[in-house]
């Protein structure tokens, strides 16, 4: 488990949010680990608490409704769950940052750009506003954008090179984890292709680690080390890319995976899960797939599956997940 | 094309100009193609390509700058107002977005009810047999009878879209523009909708034109394709000819970057340099020329029309047959 290579470790993280309609139970003991320069990619559906889990660990949950019950988020071997905020915010930025999903409202519409990088660099180094200055620029041509253009605004920007401008923020200090969430989901997939490209550029360089959160698949076959997928707020599947890919396990990763049009093969008719997400207001007591799941039995109904090893790092929260299928 | 097969709808020559403050916006510009009767035409494109333009412009709900529109052999563009509501029947439309799409005031059986009560398919006294109609649509698309008196708000983005078929089924059409139907949706809720509209297609003989982004989801769905970049076509082919064989250097870079969830398939990433360009006061030529890693002078010429390469695959591209433009890297 833990060793030495270990720069992040998540453990049994619950996180509520209390709403007048009830308590949004959005994270219900998420255990991940992250290694030194990998990759993790968290798949899943709307609502299944991936984002949650991404906030939970910048402590970025707005309180109220939202309370983390219980867990530790080990970084380097600290909790950050037990750090102040003062000590939290030298974290944010320098060691862990985010890029966050929508380009579009995600940055300050009345700064400009080169300002908006000079104001992460500025808050984590001591140095003079002229040199903050030319490291933003730095910055900008890193992400393919003339630095010229640092004195714009946003709005005369396109997508594409607004996500490049937040993701030049959240490496100008270099940190050592960089949290992606749904990076290139706004993006159309030729500009994808460049943004995916120019992140895997600048970890490779700098040995970052990388959390990405996507509902894609195919993104993540394409740029990830390691795989969680989240449904209903826990992790239904873990492990390598390829023994997850290759050797599914979980019903719902199956069902996920054969939900996806194929481009190489052909399928006349697609499969599909049958129903929709529990309410994450009121889930099922045992097994949170087992309203939908055709293997479900009445085991599955009482008590929720632990996670089964089922060979090297694989593990999987299905009873029958050593069963052959 | 087939010959066997009864063409439904033509296009030739169609453009959509807006008026902008910066000067003339081609939307779309000289588009033709035919989708035949129970077919699937499947559109493709970026953002700002002009494809849900395009859509809207062939069912007027933006007027044609130019062009002409067949529908069963009549060009609809001169047609007056009460001839096009007439035809509203016959041609209807699902939008991208079920969240902003349906009134929030209506109830699930008078959203469905209404294009009904419009169309004069039924009055007011009517009313059980309007009801039995509703509730035959709802069956039809997979929504539970008690959904009946609940708002947009209250249901997911699955149900909604739902609601949006059903609506574009009562007035039992013909031809359905169907614009990004799925986009807005997870991928489980995504397969339901998508076998969903292929199962109503089976049973009632549609003829869908289908506009997209997404790539797996027009190879899964589409008869033809039409690949769309700044207005204009630049290749139109049957689903397996452009998927085995794409020609234009856009169409290649376009489908080399979708990521194959599969770790092993060899991913050969065509990198596009910048972005889209703007569609306003375009310059003569080819729109792709900034981008396009094969530019030639030649590539310039005001006149590239779209040429056959092989039987039913058209191709818009200055440098077809040169040898260096042949290379399809996920061939």
């Amino acid at each position: 488990m833990a060793d030495n290579n270990t720069l992040l470790q998540v453990k049994d993280l619950v996180i509520r949010y209390e709403t007048d309609d009830g308590v949004v139970e959005a994270l219900n003991g998420v255990s991940i680990e992250i290694h030194t320069g990998k990759t993790l990619g968290l798949v899943g559906e709307t609502g299944a608490g991936k984002t949650t889990l991404a906030k939970g660990v910048l402590r970025l949950i707005p309180s109220p409704p939202g309370k983390i019950v219980s867990g530790e988020v080990l970084y380097d071997g600290k909790d950050l769950l037990k750090l102040s905020e003062e000590e939290m915010r030298k974290i944010r930025g320098k060691h862990i940052s985010m890029i966050f999903q929508d380009p579009m409202t995600s940055l300050n519409p009345v700064m400009t750009v080169r300002d908006q990088i000079m104001e992460v660099i500025l808050q984590h180094n001591n140095i003079s506003k002229k040199e903050a200055e030319k490291r933003a620029d730095d910055m900008l041509e890193l992400v393919g954008i003339p630095a010229e253009r640092g004195h714009e605004y946003p709005h005369q920007f396109s997508g594409g090179m607004k996500q490049r401008v937040i993701i030049a923020i959240a490496l100008a200090c270099q940190p050592k984890l960089l949290i992606a969430d749904e990076p290139t989901t706004a993006l159309d997939v030729t500009i994808q292709a460049q943004v995916l490209d120019l992140i895997q550029k600048l970890k490779t360089r700098d040995n970052t680690s990388m959390l990405l959160i996507t509902h894609d698949l195919g993104v993540v076959a394409q740029t990830c080390d390691y795989v969680g997928i989240v449904y209903a707020g826990e992790i239904v599947e873990y492990g390598t890319l390829r023994e997850v890919y290759k050797d599914m396990r979980h019903p719902y990763t199956k069902g996920l995976m054969a939900s996806i049009p194929n481009l190489v093969e052909n399928v006349r008719r697609l499969q599909t899960i049958e129903g929709l997400m529990p309410d994450p207001t009121n889930l099922p007591k045992g097994c949170k797939f087992s309203e939908r799941c055709k293997y479900a039995t009445d085991k599955c109904r009482e008590k929720v599956p632990d996670m089964v090893n089922v060979g090297g790092e694989h593990m999987v929260r299905c009873i029958l997940a050593n069963e052959e299928k | 094309m087939n010959e066997n097969k009864k063409e439904l709808l033509r296009v030739e020559g169609l453009k959509k100009y807006f008026n902008t403050p910066g000067g003339l916006l081609h939307a779309v510009d000289n588009v033709n193609f035919s989708i035949n009767e129970g077919e699937t035409l499947g559109v493709v494109g970026e953002s700002g390509c002009g494809k849900s333009t395009m859509g809207r412009a062939i069912l007027r709900l933006h007027e044609p700058t130019e062009g002409k529109v067949f529908f069963e052999g009549h060009n609809i563009l001169e047609y007056d107002k009460s001839k096009m509501k007439q035809l509203r029947r016959d041609m209807q439309i699902v939008f991208q977005d079920p969240f902003a799409s349906l009134n929030p005031r209506l109830t699930v059986s008078e959203a469905i009810a209404a294009p009904m009560l419009i169309q004069k398919m039924y009055t007011k006294k009517d009313r059980v047999e309007l009801q039995k109609q509703v509730s035959r649509l709802m069956e039809m698309v997979g929504l539970a009878d008690r959904l009946k008196n609940s708002y947009p708000h209250e249901l997911d983005g699955g149900r909604r879209q739902r609601i949006g078929i059903a609506r574009a089924l009562s007035l039992k059409p013909k031809f359905i523009v169907c614009d990004e139907p799925v986009s807005a949706l997870d991928v489980s809720i995504q397969a339901q909708i998508l076998n969903l509209m292929q199962d109503l297609q089976d049973e009632l003989g549609l003829t869908y034109m289908f506009i997209t982004h997404n790539l797996s989801v027009v190879k899964h769905f589409s008869d033809n394709i039409v690949v769309m970049y700044l207005g204009q076509m630049v290749e139109m082919a049957p689903t397996e000819l452009l998927f085995k064989n794409p020609v234009h250097p856009y169409t290649q870079a376009l489908l080399s970057a979708i990521p194959i969830p599969d770790p092993d398939y060899p991913m050969n990433r065509i990198l596009m340099k910048g972005e889209i360009t703007s569609p306003i006061n375009p310059e003569p030529g080819c729109r792709f020329y900034k981008r396009c890693p094969y530019a030639k002078d030649c590539c310039k010429n005001p006149n590239i029309g779209l040429k056959e390469v092989e039987p039913g695959h058209f191709v818009s591209c200055e440098r077809i047959g040169d040898p260096e433009l042949k290379e399809n890297p996920n061939a």
